[in-house]
């Protein structure tokens, strides 16, 4: 029961009403952007946690991560993975970039329009 | 041995100076438990806190000095007259916007990770505190008391709840989260247990007023008691009352004292501007910290006049608050100093930082020639915490250094 509370609390407006010091969307995206920093930071830190336990075990060696150097091959899939990557996140950049190129193009809602049309 | 440094130990460590990591936080019998990645959720919040006061905000100055002051003088043919005006006109400045909405934000973030890790726990926190107060006079709650609209206006510090309410019936989810998010927010700067102002208070007791052996201590807004625990620590032979409205606070702070073996105070709760169960001058102290800001014109008028009266003659009333706002304070600090009130949910903090608390003592029977003045920084373990005696920074209204204003009847 209290996984429910926090899930449904911890993320509670406080009373008061809010200021907003941007315009509320663009200050919408910077919270949600901060989160995602945190975020980042907590995955970071597990990461770090991670890696000095394996040392302490003696199943690697930290100064091995410095010294890496990838081979042809592995640097190739890591570098297509990278590409990947960044073709995801900025999907949105790529879309607006073709639509800039696309010319008298339809809204669905338009479509929608023309084809429920009786005589069409 | 010379005191130069022994480069065989010559870390990082050696010359870190950011905020602790969380593990160093004081447990008690009561504390929420954490997880590897809440505590990481908790260091970097107390990061961003020092990062926006010593990389982000100094720059509001500039932003201020160079752009938004000569752009206010250009339009209104004059400087501004109050620390109003300073902070309507940093609300256009893109900077200030951008350092306030950071700081709301990481505000926002603080609650949202305390309160998970409080309410995830509730139900066994609220079972744990049960068994540590049902026994014994330690507690003493009343569930008619009203909850004075200066408190319950609007959430304090952004805090959803408050200090009084509670999500079931013995929660203390709302305790917790303060108690363990606390640390983030200053950065560790009030030490292990967020008690550092208690200890700074004791110290100056113990320092300016050497004699004084007080037998009867009351805390108003003691909150958790965390800063009342080293007042009960360091006067053993005293009997404590720790007073606030908020039910929550109370019940986890009369938990927390016992697991931490401080057993002479008594958690009661009641509204300062009636201590009518108290009689004319039983107390030899009264001590409030951090709390005048949190009240209402009124109220804060009313607990002068009930301090007074339960106060015995010789006794001493202290109050630890941020500097008030004098004519020597420039406008622009004032109005960065104001950012709490308005931003950050402390309603009288403006207003109250203009009073003249030495008048209103006045009014209430002390005698101008019996008042007391002067300045504290949070004591707290060098060798792990940042100490704002060392501090030249300044994060108008979150440093860790106070001033007190006081009177002896």
């Amino acid at each position: 029961m209290s996984i429910d509370l926090a899930l449904a609390l911890s993320s509670a407006k406080p009373a008061g009403k809010r200021p907003y010091f941007m315009d509320p969307p663009l200050e919408r995206v910077l919270n949600i952007l901060m989160t995602t920093v945190q975020e980042l930071a907590v995955t970071r830190e597990r990461l770090d946690t991670l890696e000095r336990l394996l040392e302490a075990k003696g199943v690697f060696d930290r100064a091995g991560i410095e010294a890496f150097a990838p081979t042809p091959d592995q640097a190739a899939e890591r570098g297509l993975w990278m590409q990947e990557y960044l073709n995801r996140v900025l999907r949105t950049v790529q879309q607006e970039a073709e639509a800039l190129q696309t010319r008298d193009e339809l809204a669905s809602e338009e479509v929608a329009v023309e084809v429920s049309r009786v005589d069409a | 041995m010379d005191g130069s440094p022994d480069l065989k130990n010559a870390g990082p460590a050696q010359t870190y100076s950011g905020p602790p990591d969380y593990r160093v936080v004081g447990r008690h019998g009561v504390f929420p438990e954490t997880t590897h990645d809440e505590i990481a959720r908790l260091n970097f919040l107390a990061h961003m806190n020092r990062h926006l006061a010593t990389r982000v905000m100094p720059a509001v100055k500039t932003a201020w000095e160079q752009r938004a002051g000569p752009a206010f003088e250009t339009r209104e043919g004059r400087p501004p007259k109050d620390r109003h005006e300073v902070r309507k006109a940093l609300l256009s400045d893109p900077y200030y916007q951008a350092w306030s909405a950071l700081r709301r934000a990481t505000m926002e973030q603080r609650q949202q990770a305390g309160r998970w890790t409080a309410l995830r726990q509730a139900e066994t926190l609220a079972a744990k505190v049960e068994a540590l107060t049902t026994t014994g006079d330690r507690l003493e709650l009343d569930p008619t008391l009203p909850i004075p609209r200066y408190v319950s206006a609007v959430d304090h510090h952004c805090m959803p709840g408050s200090y009084h309410r509670e999500v079931f019936p013995g929660d203390v989810s709302g305790a917790a989260n303060y108690d363990s998010g606390i640390f983030a927010t200053t950065g560790g700067a009030l030490g292990r247990f967020s008690d550092g102002g208690g200890h700074a208070v004791v110290n100056w007791v113990k320092r300016s007023l050497p004699d004084f052996r007080p037998r009867h201590i009351l805390d108003i807004g003691a909150n958790l008691g965390q800063n009342v625990l080293p007042i009960a620590q360091a006067f053993p032979d005293a009997e404590v009352i720790a007073l606030d409205v908020g039910a929550p606070m109370l019940r986890y702070g009369a938990a927390r004292a016992r697991s931490l073996g401080v057993e002479n105070v008594r958690f009661i709760q009641g509204d300062g501007s009636d201590l009518s169960r108290w009689p004319d001058g039983h107390f030899d102290w009264v001590q409030t910290t951090m709390t005048l800001h949190e009240l209402s014109l009124t109220s804060m008028k009313a607990i002068f006049h009930e301090i007074y009266r339960v106060l015995a003659p010789g006794g001493i009333v202290l109050h630890v608050e941020q500097p008030q706002y004098g004519p020597d304070m420039p406008l622009f600090e004032q109005a960065m100093r104001d950012w709490d009130a308005f931003y950050n949910n402390e309603p009288f903090w403006s207003t109250m930082h203009e009073l003249d608390i030495d008048g209103f003592m006045i009014e209430a029977g002390f005698d101008r020639a019996n008042l007391i003045h002067g300045g504290v920084t949070a004591v707290v373990d060098r060798d792990v915490f940042p100490d704002a005696a060392d501090d030249e920074g300044e994060d108008y209204g979150r440093k860790a250094a106070w001033h007190v204003i006081g009177a002896r009847k």
